[in-house]
């Protein structure tokens, strides 16, 4: 059985207290489960077991219930994401002008497939349907820049930008 | 009360108000096919077979949620109702491990009932499945998703019948199954092993980790000895398997063909055990009062009860009765002093315990129980399902068996023994032998107050000018209520019994799996108790120190309750484990 989501998790006590304040904030609302996992993840960038066990304990539910929900929703994300966040369209606009060839070439620049994130933490990847930038098919976000109209060339362009700046190489 | 009036097939039916169509429709003696609706503890209207049409109402209705209203005309069997149960069931079997031959659940399976009413053509839909890996590291419990129909029973009934939740469903879509969190195994997971979700588990996505194997290896070794021994509460089930009606006595069938499954076989009697754990019980709680341990103690022949304590409430650890569970004295009894007075080396023993439990298959494997620290008590733990599959490969007649007593020197035991099978069976019986021992004259047998079936009992009695508060629960999610109370400073008890299983032993994990048309219809819980207290009414004897193997025992190894040797062979200890994963 899959043990390798247990991942070493390093959370300070800056981000536990405000964890904790969230789920007393929410605590005696029906419901409360998915706001304290939406803010969980923008507190922690992701939701690996430490937290869905602080919230399972601090909501008083099963960490089965609270995995459930984490796993039920594409929103929730259970491996860290990195500094840096490539999200490729896969909408159907986007798909037919080629998106695949995008996502293709960023995971091979990467070596890292979709879902993912680079061992030292600097980007990761995943796919999305629409950002609302059908014109500019097919579109990819690093973090909240869009870059449209893109060729796998320029895809390369693009992220030998992101990995000079961030001091490393192709 | 306030009724609805309806028509359900063109038949005028009358019901309470605040019925769903399949209560009406059962009032009125239609049967509609239903797969995830299980009384009292799943019906979330998910799996489509129950559909039914209504006149003036859009599409299909499923009969298991939507209300009986006033004046709905309801039909139950149309074609388009047909059509739309067998599409389901088609759609179910498309991702379906369809191994139905080689399945432990071949001829009592939900799926393969229903599939086999609608007609329906198992390869209508073909195209990529989902493939699990199949969890079998627990001691107990085996899932294999693959057979899986998302039915969610099993996760209602940890949630709901035990509080516990430690499955659930994961993922969404094509990926959705059930599981533990993070997709652990069961057997890292906080899981007590009760059982409660292979016995709800309409198909053979759960079954108990199965021993079989191992029992008819050692039978086929002519060095071994195979010591079998049954618990109480088999005797009121095992017929279920053989197609008797549920709650009859099968005692002296099952003593018959246990022995008739190998010449090196022999049969004994657990509800020996059960009242040796009576005489250490009732010792014990005499002691905790005399010199102020800790109160209240609480019962620990249950082993899923055990594990909840361990795991969810280790702090009440020093609550529990220091008393191994009847399954494990009889290990150390046999190993121990049937060895010795035998002159056996406990090497060339094999026992075999017949439970109707699964936790029991991982208390066997707890290394606080062994009394020698070479071998495990008890080798082998089988659960009621096991036993009558073997009975079966060993092509025995069980209706046709005449009756035969079990084996000396473990072949008596008392009422007191016997009703340890059914919620409030422990408390009456150690109340019995507790009484008789503070009042030489006490005459009550018959300690009704804390017989099933409300969920929580408590009762004070007062014996000899001393009052004893007790407590009776069973399922766990009603024990934590009672935890909670105690925790809360609420209740003064000075005893507690608590079994995993709602009913007790005789609703276990382990025992025969009842079709939804009984499970949902039937109150097969009272009838298999009510075997059990009308064989403790015919007892010779009913009070467990009564029981001339017990004096045996005690006069020729253990000399006396609490003393050293049955300190050593009949006691044992318990270790606190995360709420989390165990690592």
């Amino acid at each position: 059985m899959a043990d390798n989501t247990l991942t070493t998790f390093k959370g300070t006590q800056e981000q536990q207290d405000k964890l904790l304040e969230v789920i007393a904030k929410n605590k005696d609302l029906p419901g409360a489960l998915l706001p304290v996992l939406h803010e969980a993840q923008e507190i922690y960038g992701y939701l690996p077991i430490e937290v869905q066990q602080m919230v399972a304990d601090g909501l008083g539910i099963s960490l089965s219930e609270v995995y459930g929900v984490a796993t039920f929703y594409s929103r929730f994300s259970l491996t860290p994401k990195g500094k840096h966040k490539i999200s490729v369209c896969l909408g159907t606009a986007c798909y037919v002008k080629g998106s695949d060839k995008v996502l293709e070439e960023v995971e091979k620049m990467l070596g890292i497939k979709s879902g993912e994130c680079t061992p030292d933490g600097l980007f990761s990847i995943d796919s999305c349907r629409c950002v609302g930038a059908c014109g500019l098919a097919p579109v990819m976000m690093i973090d909240e820049e869009v870059y449209g109209k893109l060729t796998p060339a320029e895809v390369h362009k693009i992220l030998a930008d992101y990995m000079a700046k961030e001091g490393g190489s192709i | 009360m306030e009724t609805v009036h309806l028509k359900i097939n063109n038949i005028p039916v009358e019901v309470p108000k605040g019925y769903t169509i399949l209560q009406a429709a059962k009032a009125a003696n239609i049967e509609i096919p239903t797969l995830c609706y299980l009384k009292d503890i799943n019906c979330i209207g998910a799996c489509r077979v129950c559909m039914v049409e209504a006149k003036n109402r859009r599409g299909l209705l499923a009969a298991c949620v939507y209300p009986a209203e006033e004046g709905l005309e309801v039909f139950t069997n149309t074609p388009d109702v047909i059509k739309s149960r067998k599409t389901t069931v088609e759609l179910l079997l498309s991702t379906h491990k369809k191994k139905c031959l080689s399945c432990v659940r071949n001829n009592n399976c939900e799926l393969q009932k229903l599939a086999l009413e609608l007609g329906v053509d198992e390869d209508r839909f073909t195209g990529e499945e989902p493939r699990f890996e199949i969890d079998d590291l627990s001691p107990y419990i085996v899932r294999d998703n693959n057979k899986c129909v998302n039915c969610m029973r099993c996760v209602a009934a940890c949630k709901n019948v035990q509080g516990i939740s430690v499955i659930g469903a994961i993922r969404r879509g094509f990926d959705a199954h059930v599981g533990s969190a993070f997709d652990l195994s069961l057997n890292n997971a906080p899981c007590v092993g009760c059982g409660q979700c292979v016995v709800s588990c309409p198909v053979g996505a759960l079954t108990e980790k199965s021993n079989e194997d191992k029992v008819w290896e050692a039978i086929s070794d002519p060095d071994k000895q195979v010591l079998f021994f049954t618990a109480p509460s088999i005797k009121a089930t095992l017929g279920e398997s053989f197609d008797m009606p549920i709650g009859t006595n099968v005692e002296g069938k099952m003593a018959a063909a246990i022995k008739r499954l190998g010449s090196n076989v022999k049969a004994f009697n657990m509800d020996f055990t059960a009242d040796l754990t009576i005489m250490e019980e009732a010792n014990e709680l005499v002691e905790r009062i005399k010199n102020g341990g800790t109160l209240p103690m609480f019962t620990s022949c249950c082993p899923g009860w055990v594990k909840f304590v361990e795991h969810y409430y280790p702090e009440f650890i020093p609550n529990l009765s220091t008393c191994k569970s009847p399954q494990a004295m009889f290990g150390a009894v046999l190993k121990g002093y049937y060895c010795q007075k035998n002159n056996i080396d406990p090497e060339n023993v094999f026992v075999v315990s017949v439970i109707p439990c699964t936790a029991k298959k991982f208390e066997v494997t707890r290394p606080q129980l062994r009394s020698n620290e070479n071998y495990d008590d008890v080798d082998v733990a089988l659960t009621t399902r096991e036993l009558a599959r073997m009975i079966k490969r060993a092509a025995i007649d069980f209706t046709k068996l005449e009756d035969e007593d079990y084996d000396a020197p473990f072949n008596k035991a008392t009422g007191g023994g016997a009703i340890f099978g059914a919620t409030g069976g422990v408390l009456e019986a150690a109340l019995r032998t507790a009484a008789r021992t503070l009042d030489g004259d006490f005459k009550k047998v018959d300690f009704e107050e804390v017989r099933g079936p409300e969920q929580i009992r408590e009762v004070t009695y007062e014996v000899a000018g001393v009052k004893i508060n007790v407590a009776v629960t069973s399922g766990l999610a009603n024990a934590r209520k009672l935890l909670e109370k105690i925790k809360k400073g609420e209740a003064n008890y000075q005893m507690v019994e608590i079994m995993a299983c709602p009913g007790g032993c005789i609703n276990g994990g382990g025992q025969p799996i009842r079709s939804d048309s009984v499970s949902n219809y039937v109150d097969y819980k009272a009838l298999r108790s009510k075997a059990l207290y009308d064989y403790d009414k015919n007892c010779e004897f009913r009070c467990s120190d009564e029981s001339p193997v017990i004096k045996m025992v005690y006069d020729e190894f253990f000399e006396a309750p609490g003393k050293e040797k049955a300190h050593h062979y009949l006691h044992t200890s318990y270790v606190p484990r995360g709420k989390y994963y165990e690592t």
